[in-house]
């Protein structure tokens, strides 16, 4: 029976010759991941079960993201766990403040991702670099502590979901419409224990970095990962970044999908979601006019370079509405340096946004735009649950950079093709 | 024994908020448990109390400090349609006993009095006589939870060492 590109990747790596939909194996990992706040729970259980070594210190990533700068004296004790591990197990990829980025821009940038390998991190949005063709999904943090001393995981290996194609998108939609749009076709349960699997001619027109922000939120439709294919476009971004040898897999003609979702990119509006679900879309000409009073754009959604032009775009030459707050983060800062040398950084500052170090900072409601009560906020991160960026009184409206920048313009949420 | 009895979609950052996360102590985690969809939780749940939840329990972030909040409040399992991938592998890996039963859900209600068996996956609610058959997990997923958890099974087999 055929197998469909995730199916494929775990074979290989549970040194199989086939797997199907059900099946439990123990697959080989190429990299393990975990941030300030996941990795103490794992070095504790690292710790508590007597385990002494790593399997591999270059397969291991340590990113400090969450509260860094760190907000508190808390957080700064959790870093500083992170840090000691590091140094005691000569952590190759550990990355602490002044190189640090939001891990999931960080990884695939540092090269410590690429098609066919298996990754996976103690952060819910580790589905992000299946864009590179890679299997990658969140775990937790025992899973990590037992990944970082067996280099292994166990999987049950997923159905997928056939998400076909077409078309081409138009201006002002972006990867995050696409996303946002299939979540709320589907809910945010409607990929749940599956693969969320891209093919189809739309495919190509996509930059990276909308691949980045739709495989980003695959776990937003409860999906264990989110897939592309291998273009030309994959291996322009990866040219540079990975040097060692990497293998691309594609579905067979034969696979089994538990469904197939088509979408026309043509047709797309800039697409938002309202509290309290990232399910629960509509586009934006439906709640245009909605009083907002902070505006996010950054995240490990939509942090990247691509990001940052579409906004600083909308952005330029304007001003941010009075009683609005807009806060842009650069999810890296290799992304903070070149937006700095576009001159994207300046347009932010002139349009009176403020500019932060890369962090995840707001999007958890963790610090650097934290809400009071009854506000409403929109921004380019990923979830609006209740509570999730402050008090459970406050809002959270889920939407791109383009239409995140032209509603900091405006003070109520806005079409971008309207400013 | 009580039953706390919640809707769809109950995501991690209602079962520990965020803003928690950086003290991940059980005693911290279980102090907030529940906190932002139930406030009263943490102040009047009690060993042996069961967590009841509709399709999807769990989504969201893969933290494991929300399974460690509820498990460390000394919930004795939570019953749901169905889990978000992440937290269910979360509890399975720290040993805490999860059951996926749609039947038994909708079969539930604040005030039954519920008895549940791990080994067979019977519920039965014993106020309203009804049992119910959560599905078994597999071998190699009992094997973790009887270990006490994934390190403790990984070193049970000699591959952690």
């Amino acid at each position: 029976m055929g197998m469909t590109m995730t199916q494929k990747i775990l074979a290989r790596a549970a040194g199989l010759d086939q797997v199907q939909a059900g099946q439990l194996i123990e697959g080989k990992l190429d990299l393990v991941l975990g941030n300030d706040i996941t990795t103490p729970v794992a070095i504790k259980e690292f710790e508590k079960a007597g385990l002494s070594t790593v399997f591999d210190k270059d397969k291991i990533a340590i990113v400090l993201d969450h509260s860094t700068p760190c907000k508190d004296i808390k957080s700064a004790q959790l870093c500083a766990i992170c840090r000691d591990f590091a140094h005691k197990h000569q952590i190759t990829h550990f990355y602490d403040v002044g190189q640090m980025g939001i891990e999931h821009a960080l990884i695939p940038e540092k090269g410590l991702a690429a098609p066919g390998e298996v990754i996976i991190g103690a952060d819910s949005h580790t589905c992000t670099y299946g864009a590179l063709g890679a299997f990658s999904t969140g775990v937790g943090s025992t899973d990590m502590a037992a990944g970082m001393a067996t280099g292994l995981a166990w999987f049950k290996v997923p159905q997928a979901i056939q998400v076909k194609l077409t078309g081409k998108l138009s201006p002002y939609v972006s990867g995050k419409d696409v996303v946002l749009h299939l979540i709320g076709m589907i809910g945010v349960d409607g990929a749940l224990y599956q693969s969320l699997e891209f093919y189809g001619d739309g495919v190509t027109s996509l930059e990276m970095d909308d691949r980045f922000t739709i495989c980003n939120m695959a776990i937003e439709a409860g999906a264990k990962n989110g897939i592309f294919p291998v273009d030309e476009k994959t291996i322009a971004y990866l040219n540079g970044r990975v040097e060692r040898v990497w293998t691309s897999f594609q579905a067979d003609e034969d696979a089994q999908y538990a469904r197939t979702v088509e979408i026309d990119l043509s047709t797309l509006r800039p697409t938002v979601a309202l509290p309290h679900l990232p399910s629960n879309t509509k586009p934006v000409d439906e709640v245009a006019g909605k009083p907002i009073q902070q505006v996010v754009i950054g995240s490990c959604t939509n942090g990247r370079l691509k990001d940052l032009r579409e906004a600083a775009a909308i952005l330029r030459g304007k001003k941010v509405a009075d009683g609005v707050r807009c806060i842009v983060i650069p999810a890296t800062q290799q992304i903070y340096l070149q937006a700095m040398e576009e001159g994207l950084i300046a347009d932010f500052i002139q349009a009176g946004a403020a500019v932060s170090t890369p962090t995840c900072g707001p999007c958890l409601g963790g610090h650097m735009g934290v809400l009071s009560d009854n506000e409403w906020a929109i921004a380019t991160t990923n979830r609006n649950f209740v509570g999730r960026m402050g008090p459970t009184s406050s809002m959270v409206i889920l939407a791109s950079p383009a239409v995140a920048a032209a509603s900091a313009i405006t003070g109520v949420v806005t079409d971008p093709a309207t400013v | 024994m009580k039953i706390y009895k919640y809707g769809d979609n109950v995501d991690t950052d209602v079962i520990i908020p965020a803003r928690y996360l950086n003290a991940p102590d059980e005693k911290s985690l279980a102090s907030h448990c529940m906190e932002d969809i139930d406030a009263d939780f943490a102040s009047t749940v009690e060993p042996g109390d069961i967590v009841v939840g509709g399709s999807n329990f769990g989504c969201g972030s893969s933290r494991e400090h929300a399974p460690l909040a509820i498990k460390a409040c000394g919930v004795k399992c939570v019953i749901a349609k169905s889990f978000a991938r992440i937290f269910y592998r979360n509890a399975i890996n720290i040993g805490f006993p999860i059951m996926e039963c749609p039947q038994a859900v909708d079969g539930i209600s604040p005030g039954d009095s519920i008895t549940v068996d791990f080994a067979t996956g019977v519920i039965e609610n014993q106020t309203t006589g009804e049992t119910f058959q959560a599905a078994p997990f597999p071998t190699f997923v009992n094997g973790i939870i009887e270990n006490g958890g994934l390190l403790h099974s990984l070193k049970a087999r000699g591959i952690a060492k």
